[in-house]
């Protein structure tokens, strides 16, 4: 029954996936200009770009075919593995990404942690603590991670700990102390999210008659704190942090260009200003798979957390609590 | 916390190109000492087209960095606009100006170790046409060529079908700068993103496309610009150029020596910049400065009147004063005084409210009920296209905007992306444009405004016509200058055009660099710059 359940949702996967890249050519296409009139504005210059040229180019480039016929050409491709090469510089799609993915990856695997450290960190000492205006400004800490731009924190964080004390370096990908301020500007909404859904789940469950139970029996703060309740409560975070990857990707093109890294971030950028299309589709395609390979890994790990969660659906009675 | 925040820090994030330009001629920093064989400069830069090849980029933020690979045939006095060898040591120009006939140095050799002839300039030549999509400026250059001889292994001629006088400033410049003969076989793309092998006073020694290029000195280079003050190799033994794409990163890092110098100074950054110790280098560009493209086929437009209203209407003195970087100078002409040829148009040039109101009722439009002039019941209602690639653009066209709306014309503002730039241009769907052009000869009107050309900007036929033709036909200095000067009279007196301000490169530029200096096209040259 597991397997079925793999099954199915490795089907919806896909579908997930068709949509993805469907929708973004489609998107890419609908926008005004194409690649070739991109490349040829480049600068800042205003020359006028000699017509028949630019036709020629389009024919070159296969950009003077109907959309649709791009479109199946583009898919008919991307079926047997191949992403086709970037418009602009030529290279295979799977070769740029597969460059720029490691920066990435280590981006976001270090904010993340970095997130669930803190964030979880944060909501815990929030909802132990006994002092109400403690518990207060703990818990206006994640509204206000959530609310402020990336990129303006990511700004904050470079004027004091690279301009000012130079601590760190404001821009690059060399070593450990050039992933600190990117990885804890990308950590600081992540974490307020995670903070605040796993605060408000806490207090929830520990308004709980079995928390109550636990209490009576003599376990003492910390034990139920830690045992009882966050086991509980950590199940919606978790859904969160799933959802959360998509996020983090999408801050991590803001991240890297604010402190000029190398990564997919980068490549996505550079992709859509310059509307090279199959690059901007061989990301999609990426995130969507990440996105999908991750929340199937979270809805594997909800049993463990919780036995009462089973993860077939065709046994409802499994399901009584 | 902000205490020093500034707002294009906050404002400036996700800007995408925005080559600025700009030039001068003296270099960066005081001239304390000797100057310092060795060591290296970090360049930020705040955008990359993905392309390592000279002769295919047309942003500042890419030319600065592939321009010192390469040589080219000439090179181009920024005090005096003169033609002056570098590859060639003398050249010959036939009496219509349509035959080029250049005598190479002998000597030089690329970085791979082979020799430059007058057959790998001719494959470089041919090779242009080939380029693709990115290089609209080399093949503009070469448009109309007709035959490439080489006549000998330092003998190269280049013909063309017309009269072409505007081809030797090109050799001058970046986009015709000579790549090896194995370059010249590769395709655009392979040039692009594995670099090409020149001749010049440096060597890429790694392109990281939209993050870094390092350049190496070339040892052994003995055959630079004759407007070189340092002979054979360069003082610095390696460049780094270092994309940064948001301005405040930029300009914190020069402020806290992690880069050596900026491109793209803004003018809310001067201060701070100024107050670490950094020098502004500055320089107008030469070409047509920024101006207010008219749509010369729009009913209301037909009208010479209105359009002279307009450019009187522009109070150009106070968008300098408050858009762009500290210096930067209203326009005089349709070229700007860094421009061979420039001609001072001031007299017509400037603000002058009542005159621009009197020529708008002469034309017929009447003060409305909201304050826009109407003429048969049909508005004074114009557009005004704009691209969002350069953060000063914004700031002008609404200035531009409120300013005309004194007059009582309403301007209603078009933001478009720089890739719908051909196609906006094309379709003619605008009334008034906002751009600018780039280029070290005024060979730049007839490309704008002929009407044989594209013109983008439907200018009637006139004769302005033949004497853009003659310009390109005029091979004695004199004569040319005379001409060009024609042309900027009738393009000013029409209006055909309205010039608002000139397009100043800021630099920001650390102490311990000297001799950091701009070419004629207000880019930068690193040859004779060395770092303490």
């Amino acid at each position: 029954m597991m397997r079925r359940y793999i099954a199915k949702r490795i089907a919806q996967a896909v579908g997930v996936l068709w949509a993805a890249y469907t929708l973004s050519f489609f998107i890419l296409v609908l926008l005004p200009g194409d690649p070739v009139t991109a490349m040829a504005g480049q600068g800042m210059d205003s020359a006028p770009v000699d017509p028949a040229r630019l036709e020629a180019l389009r024919a070159e480039y296969g950009f003077d075919q109907p959309a649709p016929l791009q479109y199946l050409e583009y898919l008919g491709r991307a079926l047997t593995g191949d992403l086709g090469d970037s418009v602009a510089t030529g290279r295979p799609v799977t070769q740029l990404i597969t460059e720029a993915l490691p920066q990435t990856l280590l981006l976001t695997a270090s904010a993340l942690t970095l997130a669930l450290l803190f964030g979880g960190a944060l909501a815990m000492a929030a909802t132990y603590s006994e002092r109400r205006w403690v518990r207060q400004f703990l818990l206006s800490l994640p509204p206000l991670g959530v609310s402020v731009p990336t990129f303006w924190i990511g700004l904050m964080l470079v004027q004091f700990f690279s301009f000012r004390n130079a601590w760190f370096p404001a821009f690059g990908n060399d070593g450990v102390k050039g992933l600190v301020l990117p990885a804890v500007t990308l950590a600081v909404p992540t974490g307020a999210q995670i903070a605040l859904v796993l605060a408000k789940s806490l207090s929830t469950t520990l308004d709980e008659p079995y928390i109550a139970t636990a209490k009576a029996k003599g376990a003492g703060r910390v034990h139920v704190h830690l045992r009882h309740a966050l086991r509980n409560a950590a199940l919606p975070a978790l859904t969160v942090a799933g959802l959360l990857v998509g996020a983090l990707m999408a801050n991590a093109v803001v991240i890297e260009t604010v402190f000029s890294r190398n990564g997919l971030g980068r490549v996505t950028q550079a992709a859509v200003a310059a509307q090279d299309i199959p690059v901007v589709q061989g990301v999609v395609v990426y995130g969507a798979l990440v996105f999908v390979v991750v929340n199937l890994l979270v809805d594997l790990v909800y049993p463990l957390l919780d036995p009462r969660i089973v993860l077939a659906p065709t046994r409802p009675q499994a399901v009584a609590a | 916390m902000g205490r020093t925040m500034t707002p294009a820090l906050v404002a400036g994030l996700l800007f995408l190109a925005a080559c600025g330009s700009g030039s001068g001629t003296s270099g960066a920093g005081g001239g304390s000492g000797e100057p310092k064989t060795g060591g290296t400069l970090t360049f930020a830069v705040g955008s990359d087209t993905g392309c390592a090849d000279p002769q295919q980029v047309a942003s500042n933020d890419s030319i600065y960095s592939v321009r010192q690979l390469v040589d080219s045939l000439t090179d181009q006095d920024p005090e005096t606009g003169e033609i002056v060898p570098w590859l060639a040591e003398s050249w010959d120009v036939s009496k219509d100006a349509s035959t080029f006939t250049f005598h190479l140095r002998e000597g030089v050799t690329f970085s791979d170790g082979t020799e430059l002839t007058a057959d790998v300039v001719k494959a470089n030549f041919e090779a242009v046409p080939d380029l693709g999509a990115l290089a609209t400026l080399a093949t503009g250059y070469l448009t109309g060529v007709k035959e490439i001889t080489a006549e000998d292994p330092q003998t190269l001629t280049v013909a063309f079908e017309h009269p072409n006088a505007q081809f030797l400033q090109a050799t001058s410049t970046h986009s015709l700068g000579i790549v090896s003969q194995a370059s010249t076989e590769l395709t655009p793309q392979e040039r692009c993103t594995q670099g090409i092998v020149g001749s010049g006073p440096f060597t890429l020694a790694e392109y990281v496309p939209s993050q870094s290029a390092t350049l190496k000195k070339r040892t052994g280079y003995a055959w630079g610009s004759s407007l070189w003050t340092k002979d054979g190799e360069a003082y610095l033994d390696e460049v780094v150029f270092k994309v940064l794409p948001e301005a405040g990163v930029r300009t914190g890092s020069l402020q806290s020596g992690q880069v050596d110098a900026i491109g793209n100074v803004a003018r809310a950054d001067e201060p701070a910049l100024e107050a670490s110790g950094a020098t502004l280098q500055a320089r107008a560009n030469p070409g047509a400065v920024f101006n207010l493209g008219v749509n010369n086929s729009n009913p209301i437009l037909q009208d010479e009147k209105v359009r002279q209203g307009l450019r009187n209407a522009i109070d150009r003195q106070q968008i300098a004063d408050t858009v762009f970087n500290s210096g930067t100078e209203p326009a005089t002409s349709i070229l700007s005084r860094t421009t061979p040829g420039y001609h001072d148009l001031s007299a017509e040039l400037g603000y002058a409210p009542e005159e621009a109101k009197a020529l708008l009722e002469e034309a017929g439009w009447k003060p409305g009920a909201d304050g826009v002039r109407e003429k048969a019941g049909q508005k004074l209602a114009l557009n005004l296209a704009w691209f969002a690639n350069s953060p000063t653009n914004q700031p002008a066209v609404e200035l531009i905007q409120q300013q005309l709306k004194d007059a009582g014309v309403a301007v209603e503002l078009k933001q478009y992306e720089i890739s719908q730039g051909p196609e906006v241009q094309q379709s003619g769907d605008f009334d008034l444009m906002w751009g600018n052009l780039t280029r070290a000869d005024p060979d730049i009107l007839r490309t704008l405004y002929s009407t044989s050309l594209a013109n983008v900007y439907r200018v009637p036929a006139s004769d302005l016509d033949s004497t853009l033709t003659a310009e390109a036909g005029a091979v004695d200095a004199a004569e040319r200058k005379e001409l060009v000067a024609q042309a900027q009279e009738a393009i000013v007196g029409n209006a055909y055009v309205i010039p608002v301000v000139e397009l100043q490169t800021k630099l920001g530029v650390a102490a311990r660099v000297h001799d950091l200096n701009f070419e004629a096209s207000s880019r930068i040259q690193l040859h004779d710059t060395w770092v303490e």
